[in-house]
């Protein structure tokens, strides 16, 4: 079977998927390279710099991709708790030996290069959660199953959190999408949405105005169903754990937030001008996408970009050169790009016969999309500063690599997606 | 594949929402607003201001009167200061270490990175003392520019002031203003202010976000250079108005003599006055306030903003109207037995003349005839009513320039006050009629002038029945340019012939052994003019003169106003023909020499009103900086003040 099925092997690829990923990672490494350029010094190929790292990483990710490709497919599947463990441990190892870069204790240093652990994580927390699904096909009706998926996820969440690595953390949240496409109730999805709601209104409506109206509103709800029992019930609890939420809230704000975590989320908020401080990257990032217009300032022709006013900008804030040099009509092919790019995923998803390579879709497509939407969101001001990088373009090895791993394990699924794993 | 199946859609739907919402956002930064476009702007770009030269301003005889003097602004960028010997730039600069924080501390809330003013206007000898050490006060530059300097010390309410911008000019002058910028704010400074001004020049340069410079702007593409302000040639005639200032000095009053042929303004004086060079420089502000707490308010522009009754020096214009409606002829006369009676009270005369015709009832200043002409004037037979015979009149008189603004080319003019029938309806209610308004015969009541349109009257006679609009710039720019409106005759609607018989009184006013200005005859040249005497309810009489020279081809047409100062001829008349005489021979003849410096000592001051409220032993001195309790003492409301607006008599009841 293995030798028939090497005959067509890259015919069954989704050659797309390829193209657009190829594509980002170009959009990429031009965009780094007019984020650094520099009009004295600059060659095109200079490995020394940021950009030629760029393009050893981008080459270095390609064959690790196709590498990818050449293994068998049911080794994923068969591997995914040893890959999940071994990602525990080295999140737990990183707590110890792990150096300090801007405050978090992410990376552990190998050789000239460092890993970070909790980009492992994330494809080690996919991998185990699709083989979960798939051997055990629950329907997440029962609190046991819940609980399990749950416990999964929240391992190496908790171990992030202790980096402290929030964003990174935050991304977990992603599994929330294929646990609802396998039948977890969409009451999550919307309770997460209310917990969104109610955290940003704990911030700009007094609590002595919010407890009466969620009482008013839960009350309503109560009496509409007052004929069946249940439901009355269960909006009364919902409505006391929503005023505990607002407490809880309040309390966590106070006291387990870091002060510039803080100042982050009231400067999103419009509590808080900073333009100095805390606020200067996004007002800056704001300043050099909004001054690119329609079609933008050109490539390397962004003075905000050339003059270095945006921090990061290689990294998390790649956006912003992509923004000013080649303006909304740019920031609209990168987001189509991306949006095609997911809703490929989970078509392609959708189109495996075993329930492991789906879940596995799903979990790529989220996690993409959690960082896409939470990276160019900060990078526009309608998301408070939370450190991850855009997939395929930011500047950096192991956020590239670790995307293409992902990413490439789901092409090899898909490409053996009509055999049995 | 089960119903789950459908949740695909409402995750990509999800997807999609989100992408959306991302690209409106991206769309309102990026498409719809332009603000971060600017903000990216001003990130990167620093724009360097040099400042032009304000226009000059010259005579008629191009003499200069304003020209500019190099001060020096100090500015720092405090981003780039390190420490250094700050007590040694205090000295130089003549502050205190608490000004130096104040004005550093004020420059660091402005901008860190952008240069802003920390001292203005140093002095050449302070800029020089300071040049040989700013190497050692690092993030410390300075930024040439000019101020004005007026040689003559001369016509400060004609020239006005400049001064920094305010706020309001910032915001009304849509981004052209920038804070720092100088703005005419009174005089000929305001009116020709975009003239004056210039063009400010720039020039822009990169710098990184470490505000290190990286070359100029698209190669100096959008640099320009400082464009000098416009030159000016002002009618003035500088002799005349030092000459004018000279003999209004420690009196309070007015002169303007305006050449009638061109509606050039000669001399336009205003008493008490102050030289302009004090509002120049770091001290303006506190020279300002002084001049501001002055009695009989220097900043007040007596000629276009004065109100006095024309008394009178309004007969002649009555007496035109009279001849050309035909209800007089040079010949008829009136018997003045010394009083007019006006109903049943009486307007009194100075002199008891028997039957008098319009050239001695203008010589002799006779109200009687005057009130006789004016009541002939109001019930013509062919008005319907005592109101459209009133509304006629007025309308003939409006013409004269009377009741509306002369369109001066200065700030703040006024229009006098000449009251409608509607008006006189109002106070009086129905039952009015020419005794009612009698007063208006001897340009007293409701009635004022500004000391320009008592002038331009005088032109409206010398050239025999137009004006041209009065101006005090004649020409701008290199080319010398006229506005048009300066080339246009404004005829008041009487024929020619009309006007040699009222001349002929007004010649024998100055001129005939009894005429009420003897005394002031220019020896070899006919001068016309006409007494007044304007009854003033809060003190004594404002010595009024209006008139023109020579009679033929007249040169000259002055109104001279001395507040408080009794009859017409004894200050005004006798001004006006010092200053005619200059401006037509070059210099006085005789003992008249003696006679103008006799004048020129002459103290007329209105009596200083007295402090109302006493907190304490303590007298004001209000020329000096008063403390606050003085202050206090000196009401500055202007109505209390004799010297003030609005100077009326009712006669009638």
């Amino acid at each position: 079977m293995s030798t028939q099925q090497g005959g067509r092997f890259f015919f069954n690829v989704d050659w797309i998927t390829i193209l657009i990923y190829v594509a980002l990672c170009t959009i990429g490494f031009v965009n780094i390279y007019a984020s650094i350029y520099n009009p004295d010094t600059s060659t095109l190929f200079n490995f020394g710099s940021n950009y030629g790292k760029q393009l050893i990483f981008i080459i270095t990710a390609l064959v690790l991709g196709f590498s990818i490709l050449l293994l068998d497919a049911k080794f994923f599947s068969v591997f995914a708790p040893i890959v999940y463990g071994v990602t525990l441990l080295l999140l737990m190892v990183v707590l110890v030996v792990g150096r300090k870069v801007a405050g978090n204790q992410a990376w552990i240093p190998l050789g000239s290069f460092r890993l970070q652990p909790s980009e492992l994580a994330k494809f080690g927390t996919a991998l185990l959660i699709a083989r979960y699904v798939g051997n055990f096909n629950p329907k997440f009706r029962d609190i046991k199953s819940i609980f399990f998926a749950g416990l999964i996820i929240c391992f190496p969440l908790l171990l992030i959190m202790l980096q402290p690595d929030t964003g990174s953390a935050l991304v977990f949240l992603a599994f929330m999408f294929p646990l609802y496409r396998e039948g977890l109730s969409g009451y999550f999805l919307l309770i997460f949405l209310g917990m969104i709601v109610l955290f940003i209104a704990d911030f700009l409506v007094p609590i002595s105005v919010l407890i009466p109206i969620i009482l008013l509103v839960g009350g309503f709800f109560a009496y509409q169903n007052k004929r069946k029992q249940q439901m009355m019930f269960s909006m009364i609890i919902a409505t006391i754990v929503a005023v505990a939420y607002l407490f809880l809230v309040k309390f966590a704000y106070e006291k387990v937030l870091e002060p510039h975590q803080r100042t982050r989320i009231e400067i999103i908020l419009g509590l808080k001008t900073d333009p100095k401080g805390a606020g200067y990257n996004v007002i800056q990032s704001k300043i050099a996408i909004g001054s690119g217009q329609l079609t933008g300032r050109g490539f390397l022709e962004g003075t905000q970009t050339k003059y270095g006013y945006v921090p990061e900008q290689s990294t998390d804030f790649i956006f912003s050169t992509i923004g000013e040099e080649w303006g909304f009509v740019g920031c609209s092919v990168v987001i189509a790009l991306y949006i095609f790019l997911l809703l490929r995923v989970i078509n392609l998803a959708e189109r495996q016969r075993s329930t492991f390579s789906r879940v596995y879709g799903y979990c790529v497509a989220s996690i993409i999309f959690f960082h896409v939407f939470i990276n160019i969101g900060m990078t526009i001001g309608i998301i408070p500063v939370i450190g991850i990088p855009l997939p395929f373009i930011s500047y950096g090895g192991s956020s590239l690599w670790s995307f293409t791993v992902l990413l490439f394990i789901f092409l090899k699924l898909d490409s053996n997606r009509m055999g049995f794993i | 594949m089960d119903n789950l199946f459908n949740r695909k859609y409402i995750i990509q739907g999800l997807f999609i929402v989100v992408a959306l919402i991302l690209l409106g956002q991206l769309f309102y930064i990026q498409v719809a607003s332009d603000r971060y476009f600017l903000s990216a702007n001003s990130n990167v770009l620093r724009k360097k201001y040099t400042f032009p030269a304000r226009g000059i301003i010259m005579d008629r005889n191009n003499k200069v009167l304003v020209q500019n003097e190099p001060v020096y602004d100090l500015m720092v960028t405090p981003s780039l200061v390190k420490p250094f010997d700050t007590a040694a730039l205090c000295r130089i600069i003549g502050i205190d270490m608490k000004g130096f924080h104040k004005r550093f501390n004020k420059a660091k809330n402005q901008s860190r990175y952008q240069r802003s003013v920390f001292e203005k206007q140093l002095s050449v000898q302070t800029y020089a003392a300071l040049q040989e050490r700013l190497s050692r006060f690092v993030g410390f530059e300075t930024q040439n520019r000019t101020v004005r300097h007026y040689p003559d010390s001369v016509a400060g309410q004609f020239f006005g002031y400049v001064k920094e911008v305010s706020e309001k000019d910032i915001d009304e002058s849509n981004g052209y203003y920038r804070p720092g910028d100088y703005i005419g704010k009174a005089g000929v400074e305001r009116q020709y202010n975009d003239v004056l001004q210039g063009e400010r020049g720039v020039e822009n340069t990169i710098y990184n976000a470490r505000n290190v410079p990286q070359g100029s702007y698209l190669n100096g593409k959008f640099d320009t250079l400082a464009i000098s302000g416009e030159t000016l040639v002002s009618s003035l005639d500088i002799r005349l108005q030092k000459l004018g200032e000279q003999l209004l000095k420690n009196k309070v009053g007015s002169i303007v003599a305006i050449e009638p042929a061109t509606g050039e303004v000669l001399a336009f004086v205003s008493s008490p006055t102050y030289d302009p060079n004090l509002m120049v420089g770091r001290q303006q502000g506190n020279n300002y306030m002084d001049i501001f707490r002055l009695p009989n308010r220097p900043f007040t522009v007596r000629p276009l903003s004065g109100y006095y009754s024309p008394g009178s020096s309004f007969k002649p214009v009555d007496d035109l109207i009279a001849l050309q409606e035909g209800v007089i002829d040079p010949n008829t006369t009136f018997n003045c037995p010394g009083v007019y009676w006006a109903g049943n009270h009486p307007v009194k005369c100075e002199h008891v003349d028997g039957n008098i015709s319009l050239r001695r009832g203008l010589a002799r200043s006779c109200n009687t005839y005057a009130c006789h002409v004016f009541q002939k004037l109001m019930t013509q037979p062919k008005y319907k009513s005592k109101i459209a015979a009133y509304d006629d009149w007025q309308a003939k008189v409006r013409k004269f320039g009377l009741g509306s603004k002369l369109d001066l080319d200065m700030p703040f003019e006024r229009k006098g006050r000449l009251f409608t029938s509607e008006e006189y309806t109002k106070r009086f209610g129905k039952y009015w009629g020419y005794t009612t308004i009698i007063s208006l015969a001897i340009g007293q009541g409701e009635m004022s002038a500004t000391p320009l349109q008592m002038a331009n009257i005088m032109s409206i006679i010398a050239n025999r029945g137009y004006y041209i609009k009065p101006h005090l710039i004649k020409a701008i720019g290199e080319k010398r340019d006229v506005k048009k409106e300066y080339l246009v005759k404004n005829s008041v609607g009487i024929d020619l012939s009309h006007f040699e018989p009222v001349i002929d009184g007004m010649q024998d006013a100055v001129n005939a052994p009894y005429g009420t200005a003897r005394d002031s005859a220019i020896p070899d040249i006919l001068m016309c003019g006409k007494t007044g005497t304007v009854q003033n309810p809060h003190g004594k009489n404002h010595s009024v003169f209006i008139g023109f020279a020579p009679r033929d081809n007249p040169k000259i047409a002055i109104a001279v106003i001395v507040e408080n100062a009794g009859f017409g001829s004894a200050y005004a008349a006798p001004i006006a023909s010092y200053i005619t005489e200059t401006y037509l021979k070059g210099k006085l003849s005789g003992n008249r020499v003696d006679r103008a410096e006799w004048m020129k000592k002459q103290v007329v001051l209105p009596e200083i009103p007295k402090p109302k409220i006493y907190w304490g032993p303590k007298v004001a001195d209000s020329t000096r900086k008063a403390d606050s309790a003085a202050r206090i003492t000196v009401p500055p409301a202007p109505q209390k003040k004799p010297a003030a607006n609005k100077k009326q008599l009712q006669l009638t009841k």
